[in-house]
């Protein structure tokens, strides 16, 4: 394993690097404000005795919707040890908070609050890459919530993206949460496998995402329906 | 029975491949609204040549009347039928040495944008060749050899519901005692098989298969490339997703002999294709910028000697992955064809060492160049 300077370019840091990136969704996530890998900059690589790896850089973060890019400076701690642990992070986007998404997400939460009939859609996007404008900020919500999973999943030896929501039902609103089923797709670079999740969360705009479950389905080679279609 | 597959809609009319399963052939028929598959023919003039394996020869690409005006005849074929290369019409007067390009599309079976590229290359060399001098004199020294489909079983399944969309191998019946279907094409090939980046359990997406060339689609690749070896200046490999462009070897260990020519070249077309829509293409081995992997297409091509190859990874980053939305398509392609261009004008000026402009006649330039352009759908019986 390299250690030292790293070129940013290199999937070392590139993989260390989309780690921030779950990390930073968990954080900031939200129907509005969906954050992705623009750039890595610089990168730097050291093992801490007894602790595992740790990695320094310097990266660029896009905000999807917005299309507006912010530098940050992140620090990614790859646990060792006998127990398998997520990975720590640390990082501050100050900037990327400040894009203003209060208006959306009051009417969005307001909408889904009230309605009498529950929400339920599938396939985000669908075979050709599309998602219906209305559908979106629930794609957005299910990549939230998703990056806990990858957040925790990852190691250096792997890179993480949701692929497809193949499901997601709302459920009745409790504490004042929107309340979701999501069942999606993670595609896992390294291996090229795609592990499917099913996961229940929780989203108001003053709470953020919260995850109250999750669970990872068992992989099913050659199927015709998801496992454990309703 | 005819199985009629989905048509992309890349283009307005669009060419339908049909499968005779009876016969176990391929069939390119007119659908609906759709004219039916036109192969631009020149003369009668023959060349003697034959192929010992199956191929069939398609235009995937739909060639609408109003391009095919100034062309002197278009043949529609029946394809429940063999044809041998030489009824093609491969024209080569002067007996001039024409080298090869290579490329292919779709090994792995999820990645839509790469045929639909396939698709977009042939149809962009076709029609901006009349405009385009340097392209013009190009194709009087090169055979293009474009196969839009590869893993044709694996791409006829991910189209067949939303579940089967995610499939990446082929869908061949597993050895006994292995109880899942499908082969890794791009851990298949004859190199270094089977030593990294591969899972050798038949339910892995990267399954290598039971031994390198077990699998027809890897063997008709080697087999057909393989007898024009001395001649190919370059094989390349489209694949999604990543924006990538990735230079032998997969083996973290194994170095290529041009490395540092493979490495400025694949620059050169990174920034080409940045010129268009502002992407990044990332250049660099598997191993430095990816993962490592053996018994890639890439890898084989390089090994038995042909100087540049490369595999494209094209849109996206992770956003939406293979399910790439149908409006990135076009510019996908745009970016991916100044990619391709920039690396086969190098490889054309270095072979040819030229840079003068011929000044034959414009129709009897047209005559060599568009007999000269090829798309070939390799497959084999087994396949099909």
């Amino acid at each position: 394993m390299a250690t030292g300077e790293l070129n940013p370019n290199h999937y070392q840091a590139q993989r260390a690097a989309k780690v921030v990136e779950h990390y930073l969704n968990t954080r900031y996530g939200s129907p509005y404000r969906l954050l992705g890998l623009h750039r890595v900059h610089s990168g730097n690589a050291e093992d801490v005795e007894d602790s595992g790896r740790k990695y320094q850089l310097e990266i660029s973060v896009q905000e999807i919707i917005s299309n507006t890019t912010e530098k940050c400076s992140a620090e990614v701690l790859f646990p060792r040890g006998g127990q398998q642990r997520s990975p720590q992070v640390q990082a501050s986007c100050e900037e990327l908070l400040k894009i203003n998404t209060t208006a959306q997400e009051e009417a969005l939460y307001q909408q889904y609050k009230m309605t009498q009939s529950l929400l339920s859609a599938h396939n985000l996007p669908d075979s050709y890459g599309h998602i219906d404008p209305d559908m979106k900020p629930f794609w957005h919500l299910c990549i939230v919530a998703s990056s806990f999973i990858m957040l925790n999943e990852s190691s250096e030896n792997t890179l993480y993206n949701m692929a497809q929501v193949a499901n997601i039902t709302q459920l009745a609103t409790e504490n004042h949460q929107l309340t979701f089923d999501c069942h999606v797709l993670l595609h896992e670079m390294v291996s090229q496998e795609i592990i499917h999740w099913k996961l229940l969360f929780t989203w108001s705009p003053p709470e953020g995402v919260k995850v109250q479950q999750m669970e990872q389905l068992p992989h099913c080679h050659d199927c015709e329906k998801p496992p454990n279609t309703n | 029975m005819l199985n009629r597959l989905r048509c992309t809609g890349l283009l307005s009319k669009v060419i339908c491949l049909e499968r005779n399963s009876a016969t176990g052939t391929a069939a390119l028929v007119s659908a609906a609204g759709a004219d039916s598959i036109v192969r631009v023919r020149k003369n009668k003039k023959m060349e003697k040549s034959t192929i010992g394996f199956f191929v069939l020869v398609l235009t995937i690409v739909q060639i609408s009347n109003s391009l095919v005006e100034g062309l002197e005849s278009t043949q529609i074929y029946d394809y429940t039928k063999y044809h041998p290369m030489d009824e093609f019409g491969l024209q080569n007067p002067e007996g001039k040495e024409k080298k090869v390009i290579w490329m292919d599309c779709g090994i792995h079976a999820r990645e839509w944008i790469a045929p639909a590229f396939c698709q977009w290359f042939v149809k962009e060399i076709v029609t901006s060749y009349k405009t385009n001098k340097k392209l013009e004199q190009m194709l009087q020294n090169l055979d293009v050899y474009v196969t839009p489909v590869i893993n044709v079983d694996g791409y006829m399944y991910t189209w067949v519901n939303t579940n089967t969309r995610i499939w990446r191998k082929s869908r061949s019946t597993p050895p006994s005692g292995n109880s899942c279907l499908g082969v890794d094409l791009n851990r298949n090939f004859n190199a270094n098989w089977g030593t990294v980046g591969v899972s050798f359990d038949s339910c892995a997406n990267t399954y290598c298969g039971k031994e390198a060339g077990s699998e027809p689609e890897a063997t008709a690749v080697m087999d057909f490339v393989g007898k024009m070896v001395k001649k190919t200046l370059c094989f390349l490999t489209i694949h999604s997703a990543g924006q990538l462009i990735l230079l032998p070897y997969g083996h973290p260990q194994i170095s290529a002999p041009n490395y540092d020519e493979l490495v400025s070249v694949g620059k050169a077309a990174a920034a080409e294709m940045k010129k268009l829509h502002g992407m990044g293409y990332t250049v660099g081995t598997s191993p430095q910028i990816l993962y490592p992997n053996s018994g890639s297409s890439r890898d084989w091509a390089r090994l038995v000697g042909i100087p540049f190859s490369y595999t494209f990874e094209l849109r996206d980053k992770g956003e939406f992955s293979f399910l790439l939305p149908e409006d990135q398509i076009k510019p996908a392609c745009e970016e991916a064809y100044a990619g391709a261009l920039s690396i086969i004008t190098y490889v054309h000026d270095k072979a040819f060492n030229s840079g003068a402009i011929p000044s034959a006649a414009v129709s009897g330039v047209a005559m060599v160049m568009l007999s000269s352009f090829m798309v070939v759908f390799l497959t084999t019986g087994v396949l099909l």
